[in-house]
């Protein structure tokens, strides 16, 4: 006998992101899932980031990695709360993964969560974690050519942030071949460039990022 | 290499409608997998082989419907597949096109004793 079915696999995975969405609405909290490949500057990016919103926005940030807890050791350094989740060998976060992190956060009063995906550009692209923005590093190290081959974390991401762009004239990444792939594969990324080993370029993100978190 | 726990979401879902159905064996699995989906189908087949064993599935046929990324722009209307990621509309150019298959990844049905 056949059965009709009709369901997404990924089904189970986005009923608990909409959970995830309706906890940081309560809370008004805004989250961002950063997803980049290991050594892109994701840790670097964040330190950044809260570097440049401090005094105006109560940040939290979850990290995600498949063991270790390096990177929430520097994030707690500086202050700001910090939940690591080790994935044991997975390479992605998901939904369920976050929500759990999100209750331990309390997120009373938090404007800002990041959450720090695992340093992979494949499948991290496939799990909703009820984010309000995805966004993706690409290091200028990596290549210009990189969105025909990771073409689903390109589609699906809000933000592309260009990270290393010091690196260029040591390089022969092409900025203008990079935005025109990105640009038909995704018409409504906003695309930023930046080192965020110089903080070159920061300043434009942190005021577009601050924009959007005070608007929601 | 997250279809370990994509195949278990699968299995998830196979085994909840099988048993509603007071299925005592899944024979095949019918499923529905777009181009652009990132679960590669030999994964797949390879983890439901170990994790299907001791259930009510194991030993079932995967069967896989592969579909085409399409779009369609909302400017003019046209349909066209999507090639080379390019979503730009081949007709008007309009730029922004909507997805209508190639992203699923979906159980269809399942066939059951």
């Amino acid at each position: 006998m056949e059965i009709e079915v009709l369901e997404g696999v990924f089904d189970a995975n986005e009923i608990i992101a909409r959970e995830n969405r309706a906890l940081l609405d309560e809370n008004g909290t805004f989250m961002v899932n950063l997803m980049a490949s290991p050594g892109a500057g994701k840790t670097s990016f964040i330190m950044r980031t809260l570097e440049g919103v401090k005094g105006s926005l109560k940040s939290a940030v979850i990290e995600g990695d498949i063991a270790g807890k390096v990177d929430s050791e520097k994030i707690a350094a500086t202050g700001v709360a910090a939940i690591q989740i080790n994935t044991g060998g997975s390479c992605h976060l998901e939904a369920k993964q976050v929500n759990r992190a999100l209750i331990r956060l309390d997120l009373e009063g938090v404007d800002l969560v990041i959450v720090e995906n695992v340093g992979n550009l494949v499948c991290p692209a496939e799990f909703k974690l009820g984010e309000d923005l995805k966004v993706m590093i690409l290091s200028v190290a990596e290549g210009h050519d990189k969105p025909l081959k990771y073409p689903l974390m390109f589609s699906e991401s809000d933000v592309l942030i260009v990270n290393k762009i010091d690196l260029i004239p040591h390089t022969d990444f092409d900025m203008e071949a990079l935005e025109d792939t990105v640009l038909k594969m995704n018409s409504k990324i906003v695309i930023f460039k930046m080192s965020c080993r110089t903080g070159e370029g920061v300043d434009a993100w942190i005021s577009w990022l601050s924009k959007r978190v005070k608007e929601r | 290499m997250h279809e370990l726990s994509v195949t278990e979401s699968m299995l998830g879902v196979v085994l909840r409608h099988a048993e509603a159905n007071k299925a005592t064996e899944v024979t095949a699995i019918n499923m529905v997998m777009g181009d652009m989906s990132t679960v590669m189908e030999d994964s797949v087949r390879f983890y439901f082989e170990i994790i299907g064993k001791g259930t009510i599935a194991e030993g079932a046929q995967l069967n896989f419907k592969h579909t085409k990324l399409l779009a369609r722009c909302p400017v003019c209307g046209k349909e066209f597949e999507v090639v080379e990621y390019n979503f730009r509309c081949p007709d008007c150019e309009g730029v922004e096109s909507e997805i209508i298959s190639g992203r699923e990844f979906q159980v269809e049905s399942i066939e059951i004793n």
